[in-house]
């Protein structure tokens, strides 16, 4: 179990000048979680951000409602907290990692906080999805609108007093005044998204790309404002995608949540549950046997192998390219074999269980997985040819979409988006999780930054993939495939068999589900997309308090506008191709 | 009885030229399916040769919408436009030495490019009356292209021309008895074939359409039979410009053994295959990057064609 209580030596770095110390909060994971006063957030914010040795990125900003939490002994008055999550990115691998949580006590009778776009420009859509879901007010925001859910929206629906089921509310009824106004407020106004409609020389055009348009990967929409076909201004506009994930694990057992977390990045498939069982594990205090660790190491690396195989197929296409996407597919499709094998489906497999895996590897599965690693080498050679040396999309793709990694890391770009940019940052090797620490395998980066470093990152990175697994083959051990633990959700089936006990524990486990202590702890992997963490209360219940889903592409959408303006409209569906995102994975 | 002839000949050109256009739908889509390793459409009829007529029967029954929005006079004249100057383009082509429309007209290539230009009126106006943005951008795209790749499209003709001292597309054919033209005119011979993939708006020069850009560019708005006409006007269009390889650089019906009109199939036949060969290969490239290839590099390569053909003439010419 992963419980640090924070140093004390380290409060000082974060203590603004004169003031009292901040009162720690033990979490049961290792992350540094300080509170400190609305007026002091932002100087501590300012201070961590100029202060420490690299750069702090503005990971995560998220709120909790804590009106009917029981367990919070120790923790100062709140009804509402914002948490912002910061990470260290430094460029020295030996440097420790460090992650630190600021924690913000607001009171019902006054919901304000004040912006920090000043500080990280990422705050932006952040503040705006609390502004949305908890209904806290962001003073000194410049575009403090709703942004997942649709404009005319009323209520905030991650607040507990908020209902969760279709069935607690009144059957939905759209009356000729309703749609009357649903459709007003659809009417484009480019004042409202920042636009101008003429220059001193020229009228704009405004192109309302999407939420449906062949290259949008999902439903997404940028609204354009053209000059010509060069784009001036682009507005993204997410939430189309918007299942309420988050509201869900408020109303689903821990363990029937598993499912819910194959659907967020949904190419992904178990690297979703990754960061979500071993949150849960942290809270229960669960060690993983080797074995389990392994298979879900394989398993998640074979995950990324079909993302980046959609990735790679889908990029070629959005520049025009009609043949890799087939070819790739059908080497996804192989990936998805092997899967099928071992976990019974292919997309959603919901394969992880808290403690382990669902069940042991079958008969035959590395024969298999051999065969495929000596399969995939020779068609990405073949891909290297087809794509990456072609003239034409060299021409789309090199010096197109560039950021520098000073702009990724104040934007929150992960994953292969920021080391692409030349910073070789892997959470997978910076904070290493499950067994990947036992792994061999080099972190790919390229230098520019633009569409064509991010694809050849990608590549890369697939063949890295295929060395862990092809590890991950050789040294598999053997043991249990699930932890001998009461919360182990369901229990080891041959114990269940013989002994009482085990017997209701599996009962109850599946049927209420298991009861995990009160306490909080994120989780976060290196997902296929960037870093993807759940960031987990739990109130000693059978559910979870508060479910946070921090996700690669709600912050990647975000950089859009930066690296947009001032292309033509096919440079901006060669960026769309090139982010790699889900709209699943953004909207949630 | 020339005059019954002539309309006999002009009947069955027309319907081998639609059914040669409809069929390549169902060919291209096949060798798509080959080239990209799935089966492509195979059901209907056998190995799905029939697909054409199924889907000329259901584009023929869906409903013929046009948006109100539109401006209904050409957005319905757009693609009948569009479908006429492509089969008029095709009444100069010389199937064989005794078959062909107006093989022997004078200004045989003239009459051929003054087709095409005018085809570029369709998809202007089609993207321009369907009064949307994303088809408008198609149409703008198709202008602008258009208007750039003709400029070197006749220039490419040019040395041909000079080398069969005749417009005529007999007399060209016949010029190449010794010699297929590609040879001496390979430079002509490439300009040729890149400005004719950009006049039929094909990958990678199918900006106008630029699927994963602008939707479906200047047809954006046309559905039924209206899209079929610019969908078959494309396929002819390839047809004529292959048959206009063919004629020009590839010796037309010429070819020992064979009877010639089979040789006229084969050549074009190959030749269109080669187009689709290129659609399933290359990416697109950027809509300024298109332009810069053809004033910066095209039309350079077109002109020193031109001189250095003429040069040649006048140093080895017996007359000279």
């Amino acid at each position: 179990m992963d419980q640090t209580v924070v140093r004390s030596e380290s409060i000082p770095k974060v203590r603004p000048a004169g003031s009292a110390p901040a009162p720690v909060q033990e979490v049961r994971d290792d992350v540094e979680t300080l509170w400190v006063s609305r007026e002091t957030a932002g100087d501590v914010l300012t201070r961590l951000k100029r202060s420490a040795p690299t750069r702090m990125m503005l990971f995560d900003i998220t709120a909790i409602d804590e009106r009917q939490r029981t367990h919070r002994a120790g923790q100062p008055d709140s009804d509402f907290t914002i948490v912002y999550h910061l990470m260290q990115f430094d460029r020295a691998s030996k440097a420790p990692h460090r992650e630190v949580r600021i924690k913000v006590a607001l009171l019902m009778a006054s919901l304000t906080m004040p912006s920090m776009v000043d500080i990280w420009p990422n705050a932006n859509w952040y503040e705006r999805e609390i502004f949305d879901l908890f209904g806290i007010h962001f003073s000194g925001h410049p575009d403090l609108r709703r942004i997942l859910t649709p404009p005319t929206w009323t209520t905030h629906p991650l607040r507990k007093d908020h209902y969760a089921r279709a069935t607690e509310m009144k059957p939905y009824d759209l009356t000729e005044d309703r749609e009357f106004a649903e459709q007003e407020a659809l009417r484009f106004n480019p004042e409202a998204w920042g636009m101008q409609r003429r220059s001193a020389n020229s009228d704009f055009m405004f192109l309302n790309l999407g939420p449906n348009h062949p290259s949008v990967h999902g439903v997404f929409r940028i609204v354009l404002q053209l000059e010509g076909e060069e784009i001036v201004e682009a507005v993204p506009d997410i939430g189309f995608h918007h299942r309420g994930a988050e509201k869900m694990g408020e109303r689903q057992s821990w363990h029937s949540y598993i499912p819910y977390t194959d659907r967020i990045d949904y190419l992904g498939g178990v690297m979703n549950n990754f960061p979500y069982v071993m949150a849960v594990e942290q809270l229960a205090g669960i060690t993983v046997p080797p074995r389990a660790e392994m298979i879900r190491v394989m398993l998640a690396e074979l995950f990324r192998l079909a993302s980046h195989l959609v990735f790679y197929g889908t990029m070629s296409q959005d520049v025009g390219q009609l043949s890799p996407v087939f070819y790739m597919f059908t080497d996804r499709e192989r990936v998805f074999e092997i899967i099928e094998a071992i976990c019974g489906f292919r997309m959603h497999p919901a394969w992880f269980r808290i403690g382990g895996v669902a069940a042991d590897l079958p008969q035959g599965w590395d024969t298999l997985i051999r065969s495929f690693l000596d399969y995939l080498p020779k068609r990405l050679d073949e891909y290297e040819k087809l794509v990456m040396r072609n003239r034409l999309f060299k021409a789309r793709t090199v010096g197109v979409g560039a950021y520098s990694l000073d702009e990724a890391i104040e934007w929150g770009i992960t994953g292969p988006g920021l080391r692409a940019c030349g910073l070789d940052w892997d959470y997978r090797r910076r904070h290493p999780y499950s067994c990947y620490d036992q792994l061999e395998f080099d972190i790919p980066v390229a230098q520019k930054g633009d569409c064509y470093d991010r694809v050849v990152v990608h590549i890369a990175e697939m063949r890295q993939s295929l060395r862990i697994i092809r590890q991950c083959l050789d040294q598999m051990p053997g043991g249990p495939v699930k932890a001998d633990h009461p919360l182990t959700t369901p229990p080891p089936r041959a114990k269940t068999m013989h002994d009482i006990e085990t017997l209701i524990t599996h009962f109850l486990n599946v049927s209420w589900g298991p009861v995990i202590p009160a306490g909080e702890a994120r989780a976060c992997v290196e997902a296929t997309k960037g870093l993807n963490s759940y960031y987990l209360v739990s109130d000693g219940g059978t559910m979870s308090y508060r479910t946070r889903i921090r996700t690669p592409s709600f912050a990647h959408l975000q950089m859009i506008p930066l690296i947009s303006r001032g292309t033509y409209i096919a440079d901006l569906i060669a960026i769309i191709g090139s982010i790699d995102f889900v709209m699943a994975d953004v909207d949630r | 009885m020339t005059l019954g002839f002539g309309i006999l000949e002009i009947v069955v050109s027309l319907a081998a030229m639609l059914s040669a256009a409809a069929g390549l739908t169902w060919v291209e889509r096949r060798l798509l399916g080959f080239w990209q390793d799935r089966a492509g459409p195979n059901r209907v009829g056998p190995f799905g040769t029939l697909q054409a007529v199924a889907d000329g029967v259901k584009l023929l029954f869906k409903q013929d919408w046009i948006p109100p929005f539109a401006d209904r006079g050409v957005f319905i004249l757009a693609p009948a436009a569009g479908m006429a100057t492509v089969l008029l383009g095709f009444a100069v082509i010389p199937v064989t030495a005794g078959w062909s429309v107006a093989g022997h007209l004078n200004v045989g290539i003239l009459f051929f490019l003054a087709m095409t230009s005018l085809g570029v009126y369709s998809v202007v106006l089609g993207g321009w009356a369907s009064n949307n943005k994303f088809a408008l951008l198609g149409g703008m795209r198709a202008a602008a292209q258009m208007v750039s790749y003709e400029v070197f499209m006749g220039l490419s003709l040019l040395g041909t021309v000079m080398l069969a001292h005749s417009f005529s597309l007999v007399d060209i054919v016949m010029a190449q008895g010794r010699m297929w033209f590609i040879v001496p005119q390979f430079l002509g011979f490439v300009t040729f074939l890149l400005a004719g993939i950009a006049e039929t708006h094909r990958l990678p020069f199918d900006l106008p359409e630029g699927e994963n850009e602008l939707g479906a560019g200047f047809h954006t708005e046309y559905s039924g039979m209206k899209f079929g006409m610019f969908f078959i006007a494309e396929y002819a269009g390839i047809v004529l410009i292959a048959s206009m390889i063919t004629t020009l650089f590839l010796g037309g019906w010429l070819g020992p053994v064979l009877p010639p009109v089979v040789w006229f199939l084969l050549k074009t036949g190959l030749t269109i295959c080669f187009f689709i060969l290129l659609r399933a290969a290359l990416p697109r490239p950027r809509y300024d990057q298109l332009m810069m290839f053809g004033w910066k590099v095209l039309l350079p390569v077109c002109l020193l064609n031109v001189a250095v053909t003429g040069a040649a003439i006048l140093l080895f010419s017996p007359t000279g």
